[in-house]
């Protein structure tokens, strides 16, 4: 169902979605927390904890511009999109308009199949760049309405605790990020020699343009090999060239996205938001290289 | 600019720019139907901050109290205190918060634990929440005068109001200016609109960044183990291996020439199934079956006398863990649980059997 300020509120059928014009697009879906237990400190020991709560899939559905056209919404006052589930809360999450006309998708297919139960099964919303719980699974209804809505989950959920008391209403984005893959936390190097180092790197406000790979803890930087097709809003694996001394080393990743924004690391993400804040976790991640070939989770600045 | 190739360019403009836009409005002939009004009206349950949506209704906080009593106690505790299950609903607020509409205890990190209560900005978040999602097991099974009074006892506990008081759609705007964080949230950050400027901005050195980098932050030893055998956790081929954590960190530096790990650390391990009662625990078993003394469900020692004798109670209870299913122990229902492997379901539940025979 779409309604709300809209001419022509309607009912859409599987059957309806499907005979529209569909498109499919690559796109990652990450969870506002991930990362979010290394705010204090270090907590886990290797990158399926520390940044695991990713993905990237292709999604194929239509776009929820179209269907906001179809029923005429209201272009003057119809300033957000409410998406409603269909599990036992029916979940729900306010959209900007801007952001709903822009690339958000009304799905069905993903990877080449229909959706799995686990995944939204049949119809799922996918908010490209924005933490992964706006893209509402089982989706039932979209609402255009012209104030936000205050819902559990960005009003006691998903806010953003700031040092000074104050919540981070509505923070949405999922800022440029990079994870080295290998070697990471929790890995044994078996030799000294040459290893390709890779990782993933992605942003919420479009393309990687560049990633830089550190093997000397955040001293000196080279850039990272980008693989090919860079898409936006979708992870980007990059590759660089090393050489292992045997000695002890830090390795870090640092991505930059098309509007120029560098991740930063944990200090500088500190001293603006503290420890607390639990969301939206992008620091540069560093690994160290032990003496044994041993790789271990570090803060290191 | 020739009169045909300014057509062309209206054309061209018309065609690439436009058309798929006004197409939209009047297109997609026969897909999709007008959704009637009662069908909208059932539908739509939201409540916004402005009130729209909220249906009229009065519940007091003694009718609120029953309710609780009845279907919120096993999870949120008598007084919405509990951190069992969820992480509180109540405490962490003071007289001067409400008068303020600012939570001190959130400033400086100074209280360990966020309460529901202590983060809510608006109330009709609250009686949303409640309507759309509660009780857990049921959710949606509530009237809205239930909702009413579920959300005055929460304010009664919170020590917002009195215990006489009910709350209305009349008087629910005069309890929003009383939240205690209703002046706590904020919009100014860069992570909504995507144009936005972010509120961390650092430059892309390259050279002389920082020589004197220091670890500040690591695992200490003792949580070597903590999320079990990394080295299970990682492929056995490759450039890397996953490091044996159920074992002491290596020692030897690597030398030139590949280490060969000893067979512990070279192999991969057939994952062996936890005890019965580490499963019970892992999977959350027990926040709702004790031993032996029944919480939420029956107790584990009183499934077992159930059974006794009963040749197929395995093969039953193992299905019934598996789909879910109500009205042998009372009326909460027992969701399907997909946790556990089978061999550690029939495990767990063979010992439970057991148990009313020790």
């Amino acid at each position: 169902m779409v309604h709300g300020l809209v001419d022509n509120p309607k009912i859409y059928t599987m059957d309806d979605l499907m005979r529209l014009p569909s498109v499919s697009r690559i796109h990652f879906i990450e969870c506002g927390a991930n990362s979010a237990m290394e705010w204090g400190n270090v907590a886990v020991p290797s990158v399926q904890y520390t940044h695991g709560m990713l993905s990237c899939s292709e999604f194929t559905g239509v776009l929820l511009s179209v269907l906001l056209d179809h029923v005429g919404f209201d272009q003057a006052n119809g300033k957000f999109v409410l998406a409603e589930g269909s599990d036992g809360s029916s979940m729900t999450r306010t959209i900007a308009i801007d952001r709903a006309l822009d690339d958000v998708l009304v799905v069905w297919g993903m990877n080449g199949e229909m959706l799995r139960p686990e995944n939204g099964y049949p119809l799922r919303l996918v908010v490209p760049g924005v933490q992964g719980v706006s893209s509402v699974k089982w989706l039932r209804r979209i609402e255009v309405g012209d104030q936000k809505w205050g819902t559990k989950d960005e009003s006691v959920h998903y806010v953003d605790l700031m040092p000074d008391g104050m919540h981070r209403q509505y923070t949405s984005v999922q800022e440029c990020k990079s994870v080295v893959t290998t070697p990471s936390g929790g890995q044994v190097l078996l030799d000294k020699g040459f290893y390709n180092i890779t990782g993933l790197a992605w942003s919420g406000r479009g393309k990687v343009t560049k990633v830089d790979v550190s093997v000397d803890g955040g001293n000196t930087w080279r850039a990272a090999r980008l693989e090919s097709p860079v898409l936006t809003k979708s992870l980007t694996r990059f590759n660089m060239d090393w050489v292992w001394d045997g000695k002890p080393t830090i390795i870090q990743s640092r991505a930059i996205d098309e509007t120029g924004y560098v991740q930063p690391q944990i200090n500088q993400l500190r001293e603006v938001r503290g420890t607390r804040s639990i969301y939206h976790n992008n620091a540069i991640q560093s690994w160290l290289v032990s003496e044994t070939g041993e790789v271990q989770n570090v803060q290191a600045y | 600019m020739s009169k045909l190739i300014k057509v062309f360019f209206v054309l061209m403009s018309l065609s690439v720019f436009h058309a798929p836009l006004t197409e939209a409005q009047d297109d997609y002939l026969n897909v999709g139907r007008p959704a009637l009004e009662e069908e909208i009206a059932a539908w739509d349950i939201d409540v916004r901050p402005d009130f729209m949506g909220l249906p009229a209704g009065t519940g007091s906080v003694e009718m609120g109290e029953e309710i609780w009593e009845e279907k919120c106690t096993a999870c949120h505790g008598s007084f919405g205190e509990s951190n069992e299950v969820f992480t509180p609903i109540v405490g962490g607020i003071t007289p001067e918060d409400v008068k303020a509409g600012r939570v001190d205890g959130l400033i400086g990190n100074k209280h360990p634990q966020r309460t529901t209560m202590m983060k809510l900005p608006t109330i009709s978040t609250l009686w949303d929440y409640i309507n759309r999602a509660m009780p857990w097991t049921a959710p949606k099974s509530l009237e809205a005068d239930e909702v009413y009074a579920l959300v005055a006892y929460i304010l009664h506990l919170s020590q917002i109001v009195p215990y006489e008081f009910e709350l209305s759609d009349e008087n629910i705007g005069d309890i929003q200016k009383l939240l205690p964080n209703r002046n706590g949230m904020t919009v100014e950050h860069g992570l909504w609109d995507t144009n936005a400027n972010p509120d961390v901005l650092v430059n892309a050195c390259m050279e002389n960044c920082n020589a004197q980098v220091r670890i500040h932050s690591s695992l200490p030893d003792i949580a070597r183990s903590a999320h079990g055998d990394l080295r299970a956790q990682n492929r056995h081929f490759g450039a890397t291996r996953g490091a044996d954590t159920l074992s002491e960190a290596l020692v030897d530096p690597v030398r030139d020439g590949r280490r060969e790990l000893t067979n512990t650390q070279a192999s991969v391990v057939a994952k062996v199934d936890a005890s019965p009662e580490q499963v019970a625990k892992q999977h959350m078993c027990l926040s709702c079956h004790g031993v032996n003394e029944a919480l939420v469900g029956p107790a584990f020692t009183e499934v077992a006398d159930k059974y006794v004798g009963d040749g197929d109670a395995l093969v039953n209870l193992f299905n019934k863990v598996r789909q879910g299913g109500s009205g042998v122990w009372g009326a909460v229902p027992m969701p399907a649980q997909s946790g556990p492997t089978d061999s550690e379901l029939k495990g767990l539940i063979t010992w439970i059997l057991e148990l009313e025979k020790n």
